[in-house]
């Protein structure tokens, strides 16, 4: 488990988040107009509030809501189609997943447009295994005569899968007590494991025991870190350096510029 | 003349798709955000995309990918190719 006073030093600081002791942090994340606001609405009621982002222009609302006597903590992250594309929402959304270590991350899908909206679920489950999907507007995709398999689904992505209606409040209870046991560390999840091409995943098994021996696997998935710098992803490497304030990363630099 | 008969599809950009028609999407000479921004809505290689409907002057275009329908400008359009 990490060290949740790191943790919580990293959620007021950077995310402008204060959690009460012992109050789980769950992260809600989703493409934009899933129904996100319906969910978070339906699970906080009025026990929430709203604001920016620190220094950002983006909203952000936080609620709470108790269930089998833990309390959680609801943080509402923007809609987005990824997590790659780095507009200020994609930003944001990463770097609370990464760096603000929520006990759990639901992330709420499309039941109408399932295929685009796995991408996202997908990148998450690349970043963090605490994950809990919603599948919601199942209503809508009743109408529209989409039939799903959730059992199927949750076999091949391997983690919690719940069907909800929100607006109907369908789902909202399986979803808590999915949310509560993936918090507390009562039910294990493998998340799939995505597979690259061959020459990706030589190249990540040469990197990831260099991304190992930094020391950060307690916070970040190496695996994830790895993958981003193959990408050159710059700015999530920058981020990485401020938020975990490591030594050692510019010659993990040095080696994969070489290695490319 | 004897007519040589090929499976070879023809290729095109989507830009200058017939509204109606569909296509596969062969690749992507787009780059950074744009480039991320439309392989997030599922345009990727191998894809089936319909076009819709264009706008007044061409511009911008709707095109139906994977149950969603979204619109892209004639220039970035102009920059996928695809096979029909």
């Amino acid at each position: 488990m990490e060290d949740s006073g790191a943790r919580s030093k990293i959620l007021k600081e950077h995310f402008g988040i204060s959690t009460k002791e012992n109050q789980k942090v769950i992260a809600l994340a989703g493409n934009p107009n899933v129904g996100k606001s319906t969910v978070f609405n339906a699970l906080t009621g009025l026990r929430q509030h709203t604001g920016n982002w620190p220094g950002k222009t983006v909203d952000n609302a936080q609620g709470t809501f108790t269930y089998k006597k833990n309390s959680f903590l609801l943080v509402d992250l923007p809609g987005t189609y990824s997590l790659l594309a780095h507009t200020v929402e994609e930003e944001i959304a990463r770097n609370f997943i990464c760096f603000g270590q929520p006990d759990v991350t639901v992330v709420v899908l499309d039941a109408t447009s399932l295929e685009r909206n796995l991408n996202l679920a997908l990148q998450i489950m690349e970043i963090t295994s605490q994950v809990v999907v919603c599948v919601n507007l199942i209503d809508e995709a009743e109408r529209k005569n989409i039939i799903i398999d959730f059992s199927g689904l949750e076999k091949e992505l391997g983690v919690p899968v719940v069907a909800a209606a929100a607006r109907k409040g369908i789902g909202l209870e399986k979803l808590k007590e999915e949310v509560y046991q993936i918090a507390l560390g009562l039910k294990k999840v493998q998340p799939r494991k995505i597979r690259y091409s061959p020459e990706i995943e030589n190249a990540l098994a040469d990197l990831v025991p260099k991304i190992h021996s930094l020391g950060c696997e307690q916070l970040l998935n190496p695996r994830w870190v790895a993958l981003r710098f193959l990408d050159s992803d710059e700015e999530l490497i920058n981020s990485i350096v401020k938020y975990l304030d490591l030594q050692g990363w510019p010659s993990v630099r040095d080696e994969v510029g070489i290695a490319l | 003349m004897h007519e040589e008969k090929t499976n070879k599809k023809s290729q095109t950009t989507l830009s200058q798709m017939p509204v109606g028609s569909t296509c596969t999407i062969a690749d992507l000479h787009l780059e950074g955000l744009l480039r991320r921004r439309v392989m997030d809505l599922g345009i990727i290689p191998g894809t089936a995309v319909q076009c819709i409907r264009k706008g007044p002057s061409g511009d911008p275009i709707a095109y139906t990918v994977r149950g969603t329908t979204i619109a892209l400008r004639k220039e970035d359009a102009a920059k996928i190719n695809v096979f029909m």
